[in-house]
């Protein structure tokens, strides 16, 4: 099978979120490949183990981005392609989503693209399900299993993850997969392969590699983005004479406040 | 001298950091109470190649350099030391011992199964009498013609009960003039008839390792099992140690870098007299005083680890690595335990874990009197490193991926 996985570097989530002058800020943490979409590189690993072929890793961002790419190289893929352009330096996700599309073409004979359910730093999570748009492709979003993938018959059958359980779906390939982190347990790079990544060199294709004449505007902005506001506790003890008469205080205090 | 890390040896490090947070971190209070070694460690270690990380593809290894052993052992002590111990044990005093005195015969058969995690290797070199007089040894190994007899006791010995091979250590010639020259060192299988193991209890620290004792009676071993010369086992044991020694110094310094962000993110937090104790001048002393520990044991063990790649003796440059950092981590744990106050004193927190833990590289590879008495020999002209029938080789990134 052909495969590709679009992955996003993003920062670290054990860094601290700011925001200054309604801007966000994540200081200086480091850059790591996007936490969900190493769900995605792991099952796109899987997919190959099992029906054999090769795995793209596919990523839009700046130079630095390349050590994204090169984490999911390390894990095992077997390729990786940069998508990089100024242009592209204040891409929403419908902007990105044209590029990767046009990657994903470009790569030819594409049988199933994964993405990580959302990034964890726009967190727009829609970038999958427009990629497939834009392909023609079915969406197939917050996948928690693949059951079975059958190449010959073209065909995918997953779960996805609803908040009352799980829906079974069945699809024709190729589709776009976006998951979930009950998935799969992402493997960590192996030695050997973070040698292959260290040496590799990494494609990077520009807008007009990908036969984009002119990068679209982002149709949305972030003018401004706001502090969560501030959770103020405040403690405040019962007393009473004897723990029925505090209870009952207390269930009065709860039904005040409406908690009950 | 380049200290540069290259982008690899940062991953191997994130890498290995990723395994020890996500794999031991959440469960090593539970086994460090118990005084047993989790069962996942060892065939983890295996699968991921950290048992075979600085070793030749040849013979089955992932090779890296010895840089990244001294990284790997860095992270994996920032967690726990037991984990580290693994790497002393099993790579440090086993495993490049066999790359450096081993012959092909004796690499095929004992380094590659190792470098794969498929066997696991100790080191039997300390016995109940014996400790820095190593010499002094009692162990004997009497040839009888194409074999030798092992008899003896070993003590202190990490993975006792657990190592498929250990480098075993006995004397041949009990009456040589010197009895450096009495010592012959051998690949004891630990399945082999006549040898008995078990673990110790009750140690201080490094609960959730193994520690065991060994004891030879009437073990025939097939010559071809000895490793380098008869007589040439003093050596072999000592250079042995010089990676040992190499892999507890950047442990040391892993457990430094632990007790360091224990103590900042503990200061932040906690708060006395209207303020958190970041604040107090004494606190932040502590502090520095962790930064510049931490700080001045890496560049000392990356500086043996460089002369590692290059082929260099290093053997003053690892004691001095091992006699600081081990010192210096004993003294970050404890001064991280008080500013953890009481806390530091139970193990709700993990300091009084490093601190316990940290004792024992005081002691073992090398007391840290030991190291002062090397390092004073080197320094007044009395100690010299004689040249060795094998040396370590020279790190070499092309031959290392055949």
């Amino acid at each position: 099978m052909n495969i590709v996985v679009c992955v996003k570097q993003t920062p670290d989530t054990a860094a601290t979120v700011t925001v200054q002058d309604g801007k966000v800020s994540w200081g200086d943490a480091p850059l790591v490949l996007n936490p969900w979409d190493e769900f995605a590189v792991e099952q796109a690993l899987r997919t190959k183990e099992a029906h054999g072929g090769k795995v793209t890793a596919l990523s839009l961002g700046p130079e630095g981005a390349k050590e994204a790419l090169k984490q999911a190289l390390a894990m095992g893929c077997d390729e990786a392609i940069l998508i990089s352009d100024p242009g592209f330096a204040a891409a929403d996700s419908l902007v990105v989503s044209a590029a990767l599309a046009a990657g994903v073409r470009k790569l030819g004979e594409i049988d199933i693209a994964f993405f990580g359910r959302q990034a964890v730093d726009s967190d727009t999570g829609v970038v999958g399900a427009q990629v497939a748009r834009r392909l023609g492709w079915p969406s197939l979003s917050l996948v928690a299993a693949v059951r079975a993938i059958d190449p010959a018959a073209r065909s995918i059958e997953v779960e996805r993850l609803l908040e009352e359980g799980r829906q079974e779906v069945r699809s024709t390939l190729p589709a776009t997969v976006s998951v979930t982190k009950e998935l799969n347990e992402p493997r960590y790079p192996s030695f050997m392969g973070i040698r292959k990544a260290s040496k590799a060199e990494i494609q990077v294709w520009s807008a007009s590699d990908l036969g984009m004449a002119a990068i679209p505007a982002a149709a949305l902005t972030w003018p401004e983005v706001m502090s969560l506001p501030k959770v103020e506790t405040q403690c405040e003890i019962i007393q009473g004479d004897s723990p029925d008469q505090i209870a009952e205080k207390l269930v009065g205090r709860l039904l005040e406040e409406k908690v009950l | 001298m380049d200290l540069q890390l290259t982008p690899e040896h940062e991953m191997v490090r994130q890498m290995v950091r990723d395994f020890a947070q996500r794999e031991v971190a959440p469960v090593i209070k539970e086994w460090d109470r118990r005084q047993e070694m989790a069962p996942h460690i060892l065939p983890r270690m295996g699968e991921l190649g950290i048992l075979g990380v600085c070793l030749p593809v040849r013979y089955g290894g992932q090779g890296m350099d010895y840089l990244a052993l001294g990284l790997v052992c860095e992270e994996l002590e920032a967690v726990d030391t037991t984990l580290r111990v693994v790497m002393s044990v099993h790579m440090g005093l086993n495993s490049l011992g066999l790359l450096q005195w081993g012959t092909e015969e004796q690499k095929a058969r004992f380094l590659t199964p190792q470098a794969r995690g498929e066997k696991i290797a100790g080191f039997g070199l300390t016995e109940p009498g014996v400790g820095s007089d190593v010499a002094g040894m009692a162990s004997s190994a009497r040839r009888q013609g194409d074999s030798y007899l092992l008899n003896g006791e070993k003590t202190w010995i990490s993975l006792a009960t657990k190592a498929d091979h250990v480098l075993w250590f006995g004397k041949t010639d009990p009456k040589a003039p010197d009895p450096h020259d009495s010592m012959t060192a051998f690949l004891l299988e630990t399945n082999l008839p006549g040898v008995q193991r078990g673990d110790l209890h009750g140690k201080l620290g490094v609960r959730a390792g193994s520690t065991g004792w060994i004891n030879c009676t009437d073990v025939l071993v097939p010559a071809d099992r000895r490793l380098g010369e008869e007589g040439e086992g003093f050596r072999i044991a000592m250079s042995c140690l010089d990676n040992g020694r190499y892999t507890v110094a950047a442990g040391a310094t892993g457990l430094i870098r632990a007790s360091l962000e224990a103590s900042i993110r503990y200061a932040q937090e906690r708060r006395a007299f209207g303020r958190t104790i970041a604040g107090f001048q004494l606190v932040q002393q502590k502090i520095a005083r962790m930064v510049q520990a931490y700080e001045a044991s890496r560049l000392l063990y990356l500086r043996a680890g460089w002369m590692k790649n290059q082929g260099l003796r290093n053997t003053r440059e690892t004691s001095l690595a091992k006699w600081f950092a081990t010192d210096a981590s004993f003294e970050a744990a404890s001064e991280a335990v008080q500013i953890h106050g009481a806390y530091g004193y139970s193990d709700e927190y993990d300091v009084e874990r490093y601190l316990r833990n940290a004792r024992g590289a005081m002691i073992y590879e090398g007391t840290s009197e030991i190291h002062q008495l090397m390092q004073a020999g080197y320094a007044l002209g009395l100690r010299q490193d004689a040249a060795l029938r094998c040396e370590l080789p020279a790190y070499d990134p092309q031959a290392w991926q055949n």
